[in-house]
């Protein structure tokens, strides 16, 4: 198989590897994929609780280099976007930025996965409901 | 060696990269058995089939000192060896032709799961046409068991189709044995000695084998020329042909004969034979070298099959926790193949691992290397620095390795398969 140019660099120096602190309030955590498939991501987003940008990203990946590739885009893509902006990435993006093939379009979509996994379980750790918009900070009354 | 500061590896002294070492795909071939063939592209281009005059007789003369030569690399008589395209064309010769000639004798065949697809295909194949097929499971180590096989033979078997390697594990099926069961029982034995011949001792006799096929590219001759052995005498097994025309090779195979690839096939087999004890010893050598670098340098590594029963040159293993794909990606200057779903088109990861009984994230790991005439160790250290160094950047960056690190039972975890 032959591998764009893009895919061979987040392969060779992939971005954001790391873990976060799971259990911190300001941080999720979303784990997608399963080993019996050959792919399993980790993607973690510590978010700011004032003005909901997510200011760190870090991932894991088993999978192809594609999927690494694709998981180490994402966390580059979700850094300094706020939830709501980080939740309109959606995986044909992912396909076009890193020039996937249709037999690894599968690898996109559990990087759009793991974004949305991440968010949802911060959405759940800090009160608000999967799908709501976040709600704006408000001004004092 | 040493690593370099961007992290690639230097190549040491007598290392030319890339480096093949998927001698189960297929193997170079050797330059003398180059220099055998060539006179037969030009100026001695006869049809062997011509019988009146010298260019037919030079043909045909080379054509049987061939024969000879693939008989003897097998323990065989001359005349029980019929040229064909390759293993493919054999195998479906040999189960085709058999079970269409003894279909009176019974419909019933058996054969095993880790098959190469030529022998899997075909017995499909006859299963739509009326044919009974028994496919045995095979053990943890890859090796059948003989009480299954005595247990699925009935009155109405009328072939046993077991390999002789298996091409991805390298596992040796206990022929003789198989062989020997099938002769008391009055059944015909074919094996698929592709990965077999001209690697380690076959012996149609000592090993009650009725019909072998194998494959010239797979022993450093050319591709596209193969042979089947069919026994002629205890007993004679007889074959209805599936190519049709003039009648060549005994009528089991019209065709007119690829004389080249026939005398490249036949000096393939002479050189095999002569070399074979050295190389085996050779080769077992290297492949033990790599295996004890992985063992020294890396933990959670799974060997997949049985070592004890194995070709010298094959090497199966998962670098459990690291997907194996990513891990070809990482050594793109090595050439081996992994059993990993991303490198099929099905996204389906090795049915002779799985049939091991490998969960599907060890098979994904896997890799296959196959050693052959013109690996030395230089390449072998090479390869195992490279790997190990691969294998522990991708260690890094899987959550899998991270999460068992720390003793999490990642079998308990709910995965979102999708």
């Amino acid at each position: 198989m032959a591998y764009s140019d893009k895919v061979i660099d987040h392969y060779n120096n992939p971005r954001n590897v790391g873990q976060l602190d799971k259990s911190s309030q300001e941080v999720g955590t979303g784990l997608v994929g399963a080993p019996e498939c050959g792919d399993v991501m980790r993607l973690q987003i510590k978010v700011n609780p004032e003005t909901q940008v997510i200011e760190e990203a870090k991932f894991k990946t088993f999978g192809c280099g594609s999927a690494i590739a694709s998981s180490s885009l994402a966390t580059e893509w979700v850094k300094g976007k706020t939830v709501d902006e980080a939740l309109d990435i959606k995986n044909t993006d992912i396909v076009k930025e890193l020039a996937l093939p249709p037999v690894k379009i599968h690898c996109s979509v559990l990087a759009e996965d793991a974004i949305r996994a991440a968010i949802g379980d911060w959405k759940k750790k800090n009160g608000v409901a999967e799908g709501e918009a976040v709600a704006q900070p408000v001004a004092a009354h | 060696m040493s690593t370099n500061i961007d992290g690639t590896i230097s190549v040491p002294a007598g290392v030319h990269l890339p480096i093949y070492m998927d001698n189960h795909a297929t193997t170079p071939l050797d330059p003398r058995v180059l220099e055998a063939m060539l006179p037969y592209f030009t100026e001695k281009f006869g049809n062997a089939a011509s019988r009146n005059h010298s260019f037919g007789w030079v043909a045909e003369e080379a054509v049987e000192k061939a024969r000879e030569q693939v008989a003897k690399l097998i323990g065989a008589t001359a005349k029980e060896i019929i040229f064909t395209s390759g293993a493919t064309e054999s195998n479906n010769l040999a189960i085709k032709g058999i079970a269409e000639m003894y279909r009176e004798r019974g419909n019933h065949i058996i054969t095993q799961v880790t098959e190469h697809k030529a022998v899997l295909d075909t017995c499909k194949r006859l299963e739509k046409s009326g044919y009974r097929v028994t496919y045995l499971p095979v053990k943890a180590d890859g090796l059948i068991d003989i009480e299954d096989l005595k247990r699925a033979m009935d009155d109405k078997t009328i072939l046993v189709t077991i390999m002789f390697a298996n091409n991805e594990i390298g596992v040796i099926q206990p022929v003789a044995e198989i062989g020997k069961l099938c002769h008391e029982r009055g059944v015909i034995f074919h094996t698929d000695g592709v990965q077999a011949a001209g690697k380690i001792p076959v012996d149609v006799n000592a090993m009650n084998i009725d019909v072998l096929s194998l494959s010239a590219h797979k022993f450093y001759g050319p591709k596209g020329v193969g042979a089947l052995y069919v026994r002629r005498r205890n007993p004679r097994v007889q074959i209805s042909e599936q190519i049709n025309g003039g009648g060549h090779e005994r009528g089991m195979r019209s065709g007119t004969l690829n004389v080249p690839g026939i005398v490249g096939l036949g000096k393939a087999a002479e050189l095999a034979r002569e070399e074979m004890d050295s190389e085996m010893k050779r080769l077992a050598g290297l492949r033990d070298r790599l295996k004890a670098k992985f063992d020294g340098a890396l933990d959670y590594i799974h060997i997949n099959g049985s070592m004890e029963h194995r070709l010298p040159g094959n090497l199966n293993v998962s670098f459990v926790y690291v997907e194996g794909e990513s891990l070809l990606m990482g050594i793109n200057d090595i050439a081996v193949s992994s059993g990993s779903a991303c490198t099929s088109a099905t996204l389906e990861p090795s049915y002779v691992l799985k049939a091991l009984g490998l969960g599907d994230d060890v098979a994904h790991s896997s890799i296959r290397f196959g050693f052959g005439r013109f690996n030395n160790e230089a390449e072998v250290d090479y390869v195992a620095d490279k790997l190990i160094d691969v294998v522990q950047k991708l260690r890094e960056l899987s959550p899998l390795y991270e999460m068992v690190k720390e003793g999490i039972d990642i079998s308990k975890i709910e995965w979102q398969a999708h």
